[in-house]
């Protein structure tokens, strides 16, 4: 299998404050809020350059949203800034009535996603937003894996016209994307072809997946790795084309396995080409404090994990 | 003042089509889209600069309303239709199915004149703020308006939005409450009771200003004022004083009318105290 050497090391919500600050300069439309979490968002950099269209809203989300949702009429792109509970789970009804509904042109962009937030425990890894965000009608939904991923994704949403979640997270995890890949909304990215498994991951287990299917291939088995980075809309063909060859599926996400990224492909699959399939993923529980590796470990979401589920479809 | 006369006239023939479209459909919510007839029959005819009947959703260069209690969707109807955004005939349809005038007012269905959808109560402050800092951000010297329920501001979001005005010094934003003091279980009073609310908001550093709902010329001055004070660093709040179901007497001051329709004997009640005066759809 390919190399994918490590380009270096670094945490996705910067990708997202580097592609901010890029888009600060080429799009005049472009205005960015935050609640109370410019440092923790990364936003300080598009804040310092372009205060005029920086809006720091304090501790109060749903009126940031409303906000977001009011200055797109105008022309302006909002992109809302704030941990991924407190984007989602928090204001649920502002992003349905006043963003989905209403058909705005905001980007909810959120970090601290899943348990690798780590010591800050449960309060704040929220594993429900993908389900939560993927639901709401006309909802683009997009976890990317790494900095370029994050930073490329975060300058392609800003030229989609419709309501984006776009989650990413806060451990330094390998950059391992080449930069100038280009980012394509709902179209997967082959990373690995296979022939006995296909491996769908997003978000920080697409890395994982990649350790994942090194030890696979030493004990002869060959596994495609597919990364869905856009969960919403989802790529059915890649995702039938790949399984109608390997015949065998294991998803990989950081989030409970009801509702997510997995039970989206399940769907289709359950639909169109019906093959055994492995849930990497969280088990109907609520995280806690720990390192984000030790809380990988320990909530089934390493690359060993991975190994095990898809030697499981064998 | 022949002018005054004329906004009698529109706004006698807007409680006419509340009425008569709530009725219709044996559902909707005539009372306090009555209780805010005069205010938005003057609102629209008489204070926002529009370019209506021509109308696009990024609004540059013209004032913009956006109604946060959106059950008083009967009223805006009327009142976007009477100005010409979509035709009068069309108010036949309000409630039914494939009809552009949804129960609570949306964008989906593309009905010229409605920015945002709103019905789940609290979000249209923050949203009209929102289009409020777009208009500064575009050099657009037109103005927002908002309208409010008295009992949605016990909603949490209300005053996180008034917070962030009166911080961010959004000054070209006129909110009005509606004071009916009556929601669905009863009087605000004794639901979940609002306290000194011209005290609450100077309190959140807005300009606020009150007026009687129902006397043409009080609204008219007091929005004009409004609109003096704009620009002076300060949002501006009108608390309004209204009657729940004005100008249908056995509706009047009662909020079992909140969510109720009339039936065939009551309709015919209620049309033979409101002159018809532009036509009914």
């Amino acid at each position: 299998m390919k190399d994918f050497p490590i380009l270096g090391n670094n945490d996705t919500r910067s990708g997202f404050g580097a592609g901010l600050l890029e888009l600060g300069r080429t799009n005049p439309n472009v205005v960015a809020l935050c609640a109370d979490l410019t440092g923790s968002l990364k936003m300080d950099a598009f804040e310092k350059e372009f205060p005029d269209r920086f809006f720091q809203v304090g501790i109060a989300e749903a009126n940031m949203i409303g906000l977001a949702a009011g200055m797109t009429i105008g022309g302006k792109i909002p992109f809302t800034g704030t941990f991924a509970n407190f984007s989602t789970g928090r204001v649920y009804d502002q992003i349905r009535q006043s963003v989905a509904y209403s058909g705005k042109n905001v980007k909810i962009c959120a970090s601290h996603a899943g348990v690798t937030l780590g010591e800050d425990g449960a309060t704040h890894q929220i594993l429900e937003d993908i389900g939560l965000m993927q639901m709401l009608p006309g909802m683009t939904v997009i976890n990317p894996c790494d900095y370029n991923q994050t930073k490329a994704a975060t300058i392609a949403i800003a030229k989609h016209e419709g309501p984006v979640y776009l989650r990413f997270g806060r451990p330094k995890v390998p950059v391992f994307i080449p930069e100038d890949q280009p980012f394509e909304i709902g179209k997967a990215l082959l990373l690995q072809a296979g022939t006995d498994v296909t491996i769908f991951a997003t978000g920080h287990l697409v890395w994982q997946s990649i350790l994942a299917a090194r030890e696979l291939e030493k004990e002869g088995v060959s596994a495609e790795i597919i990364n869905l980075h856009t969960i919403k809309p989802l790529d059915r063909e890649a995702i039938i084309r790949s399984v109608r060859k390997t015949k065998r599926v294991v998803t990989a996400e950081e989030h409970q396995i009801l509702g997510g990224m997995g039970s989206a492909v399940a769907q289709v699959l359950g639909a169109e080409f019906p093959a055994p399939m492995a849930f990497v993923g969280v088990k109907d529980k609520f995280g806690e404090s720990g390192t984000p590796e030790e809380l990988l470990e320990k909530y089934g979401m390493s690359a060993a994990d991975i190994v095990r589920a898809a030697k499981s479809l064998f | 003042m022949a002018e005054l006369q004329e906004l009698q006239r529109i706004a006698s023939q807007v409680r006419r089509d509340i009425v008569r479209m709530v009725h219709a459909v044996n559902s909707g919510h005539p009372g306090g889209s009555l209780g805010c007839t005069d205010f938005l029959t003057t609102l629209w005819f008489h204070t926002m600069r529009t370019n209506a009947p021509s109308w696009d959703m990024n609004g540059r260069n013209e004032d913009l309303f956006f109604l946060s209690n959106g059950h008083i969707s009967p009223v805006i109807y009327s009142v976007l239709s009477r100005k010409g955004y979509f035709p009068i005939s069309e108010l036949a349809t309000f409630r039914k199915l494939n009809s552009r005038l949804q129960g609570h007012p949306a964008t989906k269905e593309k009905l010229p004149g409605v920015r945002i959808a709103s019905g789940s109560l609290g979000q249209g402050l923050s949203v009209g703020i929102g289009a409020a800092e777009t208009k500064k951000l575009n050099g657009d010297k037109h103005l927002v308006f908002t309208l409010h329920g008295d009992g949605e501001l016990q909603e949490g979001q209300i005053w996180e939005a008034a917070m962030y005005a009166a911080h961010r010094k959004v000054d070209n934003i006129i909110a009005t409450v509606d004071l009916n003091g009556q929601q669905i279980d009863g009087s605000t009073e004794h639901v979940m009771s609002l306290g000194n609310l011209e005290a609450k908001w100077a309190a959140f550093g807005w300009i606020v200003l009150t007026m009687n709902g129902h006397n043409l010329n009080e609204i008219i001055s007091t929005l004009d004022k409004a609109k003096n004070l704009c620009g002076q660093g300060k949002p501006i709040v009108i608390l309004m004083k209204t009657e729940m179901g004005k100008g249908v007497d056995f509706m009047e001051g009662t909020h079992k009318w909140h969510g109720v329709a009339p039936n065939d004997a009551q309709l015919a009640s209620a049309l033979a105290q409101l002159e018809e005066t532009l036509g009914d759809y």
